[in-house]
């Protein structure tokens, strides 16, 4: 997987035979991903609405799920007003459990997002779980017997939805809780069709296809709002759980800009979030809106990063 | 017969000239990424990718290309593998154990031509597999859960002993070193880093390929060094391609066995080719009557793992195709084609987009055809490719193996820790200790201690769960059996005669 680096070898080789780039995105994962996409997306819509005069490059910087790319931005690039780095809540959870050698969430400057996948909670099509709270229930009745499937490590954003929703709905014993982390969404999927789990946390768009084969049958869908398209899938908040977890897709940039060129890239990033170019791109890939910018997303991020901590603390992943 | 009408959709689309020509492009320029040691499959799937969507390929056309480079590494891979004592891939590692020495003496056509056919019977039945039990075999993917998996990675580290080395208490400590090697990195049950040493590079772990290029060709390398380079990179000679008709009548049970266990491995998630190739050589050592000469150059030693990795890389796709799973490294790469050319591959697949898969089916066969073609009468092509003069061979082989590898993460570490393992290997061949346990303990290391952990999380510690359903007790008897029927095998046998017997194929 880690040879899709070679795919941006490639891709860097032939981007270097094309005029002259000036603006570059880091996608610090490999081609593919959801950084990627949010690279490449971002870059040809700033190219289509003219903001940008010629192409963005794209630079694939994989490692450490996002460490490598954002130490270097850190140390080698802090200044370089023409770079952007693709983000997820990958990248703050993955800041908030100092997972990033040190690194933390204020040394670079967040833009915005202006996307979401949204969380979901699915169980197989015979589960006896109903509802949201069925599965609640079940867990707080004996914690034991509901293990929950996941596409990310321990501490990983799935495992922290599982974490979230349980303890909204009045559960806090989060170390009781039974988590699985597996090599991604489909992975975790055929866990839970094959029973080994009983339910199983993802983001939507990594499960369509399940749910539309009716292999699996969505409980919850953590979003604010019913998803256009699964329109049978009740919100966890129609259920009485308080939560919405979106994994949303932003940038951040460089710490050390001039205050000038930090809201220009917010003017371009919010031009990008509100063209129908993006919009048609989130509609083919199961994005939902989830538009956050400039101060009010440094806001979110900081709060993100804080809920994480104390959630990371209760497993015993932070000291 | 909707098998054979969606059949002749499939062909229908995928042979015009153009998607042919297509795939004997992606065939040729296949074999050469797999004869090359430190490219493999993933490598050149992957290199592949930006240029056809440059060259404004439809999806149907892409996907032609990448699967014939796709299949046309994987027959590629054996050439090196032979020649050099280098796999050009990782599922080639098992063909050099017995290749290799088939080649020294001086039966390098032959062990070619077996290898080259015995791919071609692994690739072609795994595809016609892939066309009838896919929707079926999907459901097979279900059926394991932690503690199979688990139970199945313990078969494989089971029958390890022995492998490529006469000594079972080497090959013990080549797995162990591997299995060290596979717990630096991010710790999946619990979110935390090991071994790292605060070093970022490290958190995703040791890349086996990383360890694959510098265990096999920088060492390689280094003793080339030493011999002053005195000794030719391909020590043997390569005399006219005829067909061996007796040999191939003779490998024939070797190379069914093996597509079965291959196909079979491919199709689950995460096991993959190479143990596929495995878990084939160990199966057809364990059934043949002249195990002995095992290792020192027996056809059937070349012929079963060959069967088993191309068997592998058409069963990989069935996962990959009907749940998303990818079952291997190059699928995963393709995966993230098809997901780019808007395919979503998952249950729906099938039924939604019938021309995709069929045609993708039809142009498998249409470039197997053209892989045996090339691969047996036309192989001298691509061994002239390798037996230029081995001092421009080996530095050419040291830059593609610093190129890749860098190619992986665009970072100096990764190429200093090649070297490193370049010097390992170094050590290890001086001590005469094998390193394709190695590169298994890193390969399956992880995902057996993720299963067992899993299991454990799952069943609150209870250790029975692993033994908890037929499967996992059918490979569990498995794996003991593999364990102990060598021990008393052996005594048995007792040595029988050893080295002065010319390994003859007229074991029966």
């Amino acid at each position: 997987m880690k040879n899709w680096t070679c795919a941006a070898i490639a891709a860097l080789m032939m981007s270097a035979a094309l005029p002259a780039v000036a603006e570059e995105c880091i996608a610090p994962a490999n081609p593919g991903g959801g950084w990627d996409f949010t690279c490449r997306q971002i870059g040809q819509i700033m190219t289509e609405l003219g903001i940008v005069p010629n192409l963005v490059q794209v630079t694939n910087l994989a490692g450490a799920g996002g460490g490598v790319a954002f130490t270097q931005v850190v140390s080698n690039r802090g200044d370089d007003p023409a770079l952007f780095v693709a983000a997820s809540s990958a990248t703050t959870t993955r800041l908030a459990q100092n997972a990033f050698a040190g690194a933390t969430a204020d040394q670079v400057r967040w833009v915005g997002s202006i996307g979401g996948d949204p969380g979901v909670i699915v169980v197989a099509k015979d589960s006896p779980f109903q509802t949201l709270g069925d599965l609640v229930e079940a867990v707080k009745a004996d914690p034991s017997k509901v293990a929950f499937a996941g596409g990310s490590a321990v501490g990983g954003f799935d495992h922290l939805k599982v974490l979230m929703m349980l303890d909204k709905a009045g559960f806090t014993e989060a170390r009781q809780v039974k988590y699985i982390g597996l090599d991604g969404g489909a992975d975790a999927i055929t866990q839970t069709v094959g029973g080994f789990a009983q339910a199983m946390t993802g983001d939507l768009s990594e499960i369509t296809g399940f749910i539309k084969s009716g292999d699996v049958r969505p409980i919850a869908v953590l979003s604010d709002e019913r998803v256009a398209g699964f329109d049978d899938a009740p919100t966890a908040k129609e259920q009485g759980v308080d939560i919405t977890a979106m994994n949303w897709r932003g940038i951040y940039v460089p710490k050390d800009i001039t205050d000038e060129q930090y809201q220009k890239w917010v003017d371009t990033l919010k031009q990008v979030g509100e063209s129908e170019q993006w919009k048609a791109v989130m509609v083919e890939n199961g994005l939902e809106p989830y538009d956050l910018y400039g101060a009010e997303f440094e806001t979110f991020v900081a709060e993100n990063i804080a809920e994480i901590q104390e959630i990371s603390k209760e497993i015993g992943l932070l000291q | 017969m909707d098998i054979l009408s969606n059949l002749a959709m499939g062909f229908e689309i995928a042979a015009s000239p153009y998607t042919l020509l297509l795939a004997i492009i992606g065939a040729f320029v296949g074999t050469i990424i797999g004869a090359l040691p430190g490219l493999g499959p993933s490598n050149g799937v992957a290199l592949l990718i930006p240029i056809s969507f440059s060259m404004g390929l439809d999806a149907i056309s892409a996907l032609v290309l990448l699967t014939s480079v796709y299949y046309g590494a994987m027959y590629g891979g054996r050439i090196s593998s032979i020649l050099l004592n280098i796999p050009g891939d990782e599922p080639a590692m098992m063909t050099t154990l017995d290749g290799y020495p088939m080649a020294k003496q001086g039966k390098a056509a032959e062990a070619l031509v077996v290898s080259g056919v015995a791919s071609f019977v692994g690739a072609f039945l795994a595809t016609i597999g892939l066309m009838i039990f896919a929707p079926y075999l999907a459901r097979v993917a279900f059926k394991f859960g932690p503690a199979e998996y688990f139970a199945l990675y313990m078969l494989a580290f089971c029958t390890l002993g022995g492998i490529g080395s006469n000594n079972q208490a080497k090959a013990a400590l080549a797995a162990a070193i591997g299995l060290a090697l596979a717990m630096i990195g991010m710790d999946k049950t619990t979110g935390m880093p090991r071994f790292t040493f605060g070093e970022l590079h490290l958190m995703d772990g040791i890349d086996f390929l990383v360890a694959i290029v510098g265990l096999f060709a920088v060492a390689e390398i280094f003793l080339f060094i030493e011999s002053h380079g005195k000794d030719s990179a391909i020590g043997v000679k390569l005399g006219k391609i005829l067909v061996p008709w007796k040999m191939l009548r003779q490998t024939s049970g070797a190379m069914l066995r093996g597509t079965g266990i291959g196909f079979l491995a491919g199709v689950l998630p995460g096991a993959g080719a190479s143990l596929g190739s495995f878990l084939a050589y160990m199966a057809e050592k364990s059934v043949a009557r002249d195990k002995s000469t095992f290792g020192k150059g027996n056809p059937k030693g070349v012929a079963a793992p060959e069967a088993g990795n191309n068997a592998a890389a058409g069963g990989a796709l069935v996962p990959m195709l009907t749940l998303g799973v990818p079952g291997s490294g190059t699928t995963a790469v393709l995966l993230a084609l098809l997901l780019t050319l808007n395919i979503t591959p998952g249950p729906l697949l099938f039924t939604e987009r019938p021309e995709v898969v069929w045609s993708l089916i039809a142009s498998l066969l249409i470039a197997n055809v053209v892989l045996l073609l090339m691969n047996v009468p036309m192989v001298k092509v691509f061994v002239h490719i390798l037996s230029v003069p081995a001092w421009i061979l080996l530095p050419g082989v040291t830059m593609i193996a610093f190129v890749g590898i860098y190619s992986l993460t665009g970072s100096s570490f990764d190429m200093l820790m090649m070297v490193g393992f370049g010097v390992l290997g170094y050590i290890m061949r001086k001590l005469d200790i094998p390193t394709v346990p190695v590169i298994l303990g890193i390969l399956l290391g992880n995902a057996m201690e993720d299963n067992l952990r899993r299991a454990m999380v799952l069943s609150n510690g209870d250790w029975t769960y692993l033994f908890s359903s037929p499967i996992a007790i059918g490979l569990w008897i498995a794996a003991i059996l593999g364990f102990v029927a060598p021990i008393f095998l052996r005594r048995v046998l007792k040595k029988p005669a050893l080295p002065e017997t010319d390994p003859t194929l007229n074991e029966d």
